[in-house]
């Protein structure tokens, strides 16, 4: 009986059959409720569904009709719009991160509470309380007086600077060692040359976390492509999912092709990128 | 598992070993060792640049024009007329808002509960260190990565009306049913909380799980001793151990659940009868599609105030945790 493995409820302790059988149990229902859905999601994208209720976890013969009627339908397109926000407002999410984690992390100087303060309060202006007022800006941004609707410039901009990962890149950076940085300094290196040869190379865990919450924040975004899409030319693939949907002629089989282009993606990610999204939950989610 | 415990002790590409860090030059290299770290003082500001411009832009701003709009008649090309606090009472004074504030107060506190109770008992059930174990845990997490359009439509199919609908055969094995789930306004919006719940309670069991390593193992063992039963351990050692986890929890998912959109949005879009709309669904309809913009406004800012009160009382709560 090691302490380290002891849990809770102390079900691995258990070495009965009875016990073993229960856990078996326990193990598949938590499987059907959360997995079985997303499996029939899966039967259904490659299965013969003409109506809703053919909807199931088994399947009924193997089709690659739904994908061919979508991208008729125009997904292919809608996919890569999706590749193009995510691509470009991934990397700018990023970059901007990095950079404004530097300077709250590893300089002082006069404004810097102000600065982490302005910072703290986007997280608490999220898109959906914004929505309206963002609508009118991106119409008509501010002094340079551009419009961003119905552009994919529109769905990215907005979602550069994030407060969640601003605030990861600063604890992060606050923990790399000084001595580094003031050895370099003594060789005559600059700012920019201390945050990209020895600042960054050191993150590279939170960029790891970093990057999976922002693909995932981004490839989840609704409100605002919704805001900014005029006609089905920029819309991203989730958006499409509804005009798919009330489409007549589309099938449920279609929609659920298409739905599982959609959740590919960022199921992908986080399956490769699962240490990363759980060490980042652990001290993102207690920031919101 | 949290960040601080990644391991910085090995960069890939370090620069000069701290070892360098020596005298050359005496007094000379000093000064120049203070103003280098100094720099020169826009260097910080032009690292923070592109995130205050960006913010500035897309939060700040917004924000200002939502406070100015709820104030005023927005008519495009002829100019805003302001209107004091009009919208407001428009806002304050329609049933519409007022059953759309309690639908989303319903479905937040619904959601948040549900989401955390099972959420509780599937990381109780999870826990441990077996590889099988770590495979059910992965996929039952899956929802939560899924975007919520994609959950959206895939519950609309199941949730099909008709009694040969999926989870109405479910039902039916059960011997209950056929239910209209989002069709019928007397369950539309319990639907709806079942898949935020769906959505939600792998999300808070990864949390818990992390805040059930934390929990002194010494005292399980203190407990066995004293011949608790499994209950009661959990219910006298774990749940306090996790108190800090359940508070934090549970008003950030209600911070969330006020702005409550897009599985309302394409569930029901508020419907059938009204009997499902929020907030925001609300709002939505108001300002863009019927293009009555300050009234839309004076919701949001009204959504803000809400979600302020809540965030103090959170920061509130973790100082007093912290203490």
């Amino acid at each position: 009986m090691s302490e380290s493995t002891e849990t809770a409820l102390g079900l691995t302790e258990s070495r009965s059959i009875g016990g073993r059988i229960l856990k078996a149990v326990v193990y598949l229902l938590v499987l059907t409720m959360f997995a079985g859905p997303l499996l029939a999601l899966l039967v259904g994208a490659f299965g013969d569904i003409k109506d809703p209720t053919q909807l199931s976890i088994v399947p009924s013969g193997f089709t690659l009709d739904n994908f061919r009627i979508a991208f008729d339908q125009g997904v292919l397109k809608y996919l890569l719009n999706s590749f193009f926000v995510v691509g470009f407002g991934l990397l700018l999410q990023v970059s901007v991160s990095v950079l404004a984690g530097y300077a709250l992390a590893r300089k002082v100087f006069p404004g810097m509470t102000l600065a982490f303060v302005a910072i703290l309060a986007t997280l608490m202006l999220p898109e959906e309380i914004l929505a309206i007022p963002l609508s009118v800006v991106l119409a008509d941004l501010p002094v340079v007086h551009f419009n961003l609707i119905g552009t994919l410039a529109g769905m990215i901009v907005p979602l550069g600077a994030w407060g969640f990962s601003i605030l990861v890149m600063t604890e992060f950076m606050k923990d790399v060692p000084r001595e580094l940085e003031e050895a370099a300094r003594i060789d005559g290196a600059g700012d920019f040359r201390i945050f990209a040869q020895i600042i960054l190379p050191m993150c590279k865990p939170a960029l790891g976390v970093i990057g999976v919450f922002g693909f995932t924040m981004i490839w989840d975004q609704y409100l605002l492509p919704l805001l900014v899409a005029t006609d089905s030319s920029s819309y991203t693939l989730p958006l499409a999912l509804r005009t798919l949907r009330i489409d007549p002629a589309v099938t449920p089989g279609v929609v659920m092709a298409a739905s599982l282009l959609a959740l590919l993606p960022s199921v992908i990610v986080f399956l490769f990128f699962q240490r990363s999204f759980v060490s980042g939950l652990s001290s993102g989610a207690l920031k919101g | 598992m949290s960040l601080d415990q990644a391991d910085p002790a090995a960069p890939p590409a370090a620069g000069p070993a701290p070892r360098k860090v020596g005298r050359r030059g005496g007094g000379a290299a000093d000064r120049r060792v203070r103003s280098r770290r100094g720099g020169r003082w826009w260097t910080p500001w032009l690292f923070l640049a592109p995130a205050l411009i960006l913010s500035l832009y897309f939060k700040f701003i917004p924000m200002v024009n939502a406070v100015t709009m709820s104030f005023q008649e927005v008519q495009p090309y002829l100019g805003n007329r302001w209107v004091g606090t009009d919208n407001y009472s428009t806002v304050l004074q329609s049933h519409g808002f007022r059953e759309a504030v309690w639908h989303t107060i319903v479905l937040a506190v619904g959601q948040t509960f549900g989401a955390m109770a099972l959420g509780f008992a599937l990381a109780l059930l999870m826990e441990g260190q077996s590889r099988r174990l770590g495979f059910v845990r992965s996929a039952a997490f899956l929802p939560v990565v899924v975007p919520m359009a994609v959950v959206a439509e895939l519950w609309r199919i199941m949730y099909h009306p008709t009694g040969d609908g999926m989870l109405n055969s479910i039902l039916a094995l059960a011997g209950m049913g056929p239910s209209g789930f989002i069709n019928d306004p007397d369950t539309s919006m319990a639907s709806i909380m079942v898949t935020g719940i769906w959505r939600g309670a792998p999300y808070d069991m990864m949390i818990f799980l992390a805040g059930l390593t934390s929990v002194d193992r010494g005292l399980y063992e203190a407990a066995r001793v004293d011949g608790a039963s499994r209950w009661q351990r959990v219910r006298h050692v774990t749940v306090p151990g996790l108190r800090s986890v359940f508070s934090i929890l549970f008003i950030l998912a209600a911070i969330r659940g006020l702005r409550v959109f897009t599985e309302v949005f394409l569930l029901t879009n508020g419907g059938p009868n009204g009997s499902t709309e929020v907030v925001m669904t609300l709002i939505y309809k108001l300002g863009l599609e019927q293009n009555r913009l300050g009234v839309g406004a004076a919701g949001a800012v009204l959504l803000f105030v809400a979600t302020l009160i809540l965030t103090v009382i959170v920061q509130l709560l973790r100082r007093r945790e912290s203490k």
